[in-house]
């Protein structure tokens, strides 16, 4: 338990060193925030002030708390394990006394917290300054919120896990990272809230796929849409989610173990 | 900058694009996945816009097949612009590892060897899609051809193109002032694409102003729609603003130009 303290803390403090990034990163998603806002917005009022369920309010802290999400349950770009295991570092990890996943996963958590005090506040604080935000009533909400936007973390860390070993078989992963990208971008409720989309497909999604699990989860259970006992479906579905990914990650890290052979020199 | 170059340039640049192409067709697996993909993910871009309109009739005053038609512009002008010069977001990485050094030493011009170091095959597959969906919407939307509507319609894709690569281009040189720019110019370029994809009418505020008119990306897709459709522009413009893309997209080349010379004179190497 130590070691993973100690693997959290260094994951967040090599993050909170890339200060630039940092910034450059929140500004980004700021500007995006208000290109989805003002077009999520203009279906809202074209549609009657609602849409598939969501007030004009609910649909404003979808988009900006999901902007500031996005770099929380970080969505792009990780392939730090695959880069590894193309120049053969990954041996180094391989000899340590400590569980491959659960290692990877205590620095992504270290991680996730360094963006969720930095990336996460800057669009949401924005969006509530210059539009008219949704908070939720109940204060169980916020905790609710918190739980499910860690174990969306997990989530997230479950799929880019096993995408990166997929480089102990092909070496050049890019085509994997193309078709997560596809699915954490458009089946996660990232370019529209996935009520807009019909129930069968809703379905398909939520409970076929992990990407909504990883995103569209817990901005649903912040803006309190639908009863209580559908939020704490979403939970559930979400916990399922992520057990099943990490069991299949040590699962497949065993097999790629057996299967490694150091590149390079 | 190509006229300085020496003679035998050409077989310089031509190398460099076949060892990218050679290097790519390597992992075979993962090549198929990248081109599929990419396939798909235009796609994905014109679903959203469909998705949308599941719930709402109109979107900022257009109506589905008109809101398709901009997409489409917007879509098939970006596509050519990232196949075209794409690679150039790559720079900071050149610049942050000290391989930027490697770059100017070369008796080629800067620009195009960092356009050339990597063609992404996957990246005709998107310009297919642009035209695809462009026919698609062309198809529902009424139209009364006249020539210059016809020759808008060819020539607005590729002056869109010109203004996001000329974004791309200025937006690459931040690196030489912020070695960890990151994505910040991505707000600028994937965000211009986004901008230009819906009518400017949904956006508001200084914030339009500054998108649709300040880096000119309402000329990519909206103002030309309205010309081809023969619709007076909702915002209020004179009529020849729907005309004036290729004005806007050259003098944005030509800033862009500009930005880039001062960037090359300020850098100095990371020294890593």
């Amino acid at each position: 338990m130590g070691a993973a303290w100690a693997l959290a803390g260094a994951g967040f403090r090599r993050y909170s060193t890339y200060r630039q990034a940092t910034v450059a990163g929140a500004f980004t998603n700021t500007v995006f925030g208000f290109l989805r806002c003002y077009v999520i917005l203009g279906v809202a009022a074209a549609a009657g002030g609602t849409a598939a369920g969501y007030r004009g309010s609910q649909l404003v802290t979808y988009v900006w708390v999901g902007q500031g999400l996005l770099a929380v349950v970080q969505m792009w770009g990780w392939t730090d394990l695959a880069d590894r295991i193309r120049t053969g570092d990954v041996q180094s990890d391989l000899l340590r006394p400590v569980n491959t996943v659960a290692s990877y996963l205590a620095t992504d958590l270290g991680r996730a917290g360094h963006a969720a005090l930095t990336r996460f506040v800057v669009p949401t604080v924005v969006g509530a300054l210059c539009f008219g935000m949704y908070f939720p009533h109940a204060p169980l909400g916020y905790l609710a919120f918190l739980v499910s936007a860690l174990v969306a973390v997990v989530v997230s860390f479950g799929v880019r896990y096993l995408v990166n070993l997929t480089a102990f078989w092909l070496l050049d992963i890019r085509g994997v990272i193309t078709l997560w990208q596809l699915g954490s971008n458009a089946l996660s409720g990232l370019y529209f809230p996935l009520a807009f989309l019909p129930g069968w497909a809703q379905g398909v999604l939520w409970l076929g796929t992990p990407f909504p699990a990883a995103f569209q989860a817990p901005i649903d259970i912040l803006v309190e849409r639908g009863s209580v006992a559908h939020r704490s479906l979403l939970l559930l579905d979400q916990g399922c989610w992520a057990a099943l990914l990490i069991g299949a990650c040590l699962l497949v890290q065993r097999r790629a173990e057996r299967k490694l052979v150091v590149q390079g020199g | 900058m190509a006229e300085h170059d020496p003679p035998g340039a050409l077989a310089g640049y031509r190398q460099l694009l076949a060892a990218q192409v050679r290097s790519q067709l390597q992992y075979r697996v993962s090549f198929v996945m990248d081109i599929l993909g990419n396939l798909v993910l235009t796609l994905v871009d014109v679903a959203t816009v469909v998705v949308l309109f599941r719930v709402t009739p109109v979107l900022g005053g257009f109506s589905l097949p008109e809101a398709l038609l901009i997409s489409g512009l917007a879509n098939l002008s970006f596509a050519l612009c990232d196949l075209s010069v794409g690679n150039i977001d790559t720079m900071r990485l050149y610049i942050r590892t000290g391989r930027f050094d490697a770059v100017l030493a070369r008796p080629l011009s800067v620009l195009l060897q960092l356009i050339c170091g990597d063609l992404a095959l996957r990246r005709f597959g998107r310009v297919a899609q642009g035209v695809v969906v462009l026919v698609i919407a062309l198809n529902l939307v009424p139209v009364r051809w006249t020539f210059a509507r016809a020759a808008l319609l060819v020539l607005a894709p590729l002056f869109g193109a010109v203004l996001f690569a000329s974004i791309f281009v200025a937006g690459s040189t931040v690196a030489f002032w912020f070695i960890e720019s990151g994505e910040f110019a991505n707000s600028f370029t994937y965000g211009g694409r986004d901008f230009s994809a819906y009518p400017a009418t949904v956006y508001a505020g200084w914030f339009r102003k500054a998108f649709a008119y300040g880096l000119g990306f309402a000329f990519v897709a909206y103002y030309p729609a309205l010309a081809i459709l023969g619709k007076p522009d909702p915002l209020g413009g004179p009529r020849l603003l729907s005309w004036s893309s290729p004005v806007v997209a050259l003098a944005a080349a030509g800033v862009a130009a500009l930005i880039w010379r001062t960037g090359i004179r300020h850098y100095r190497s990371t020294g890593s």
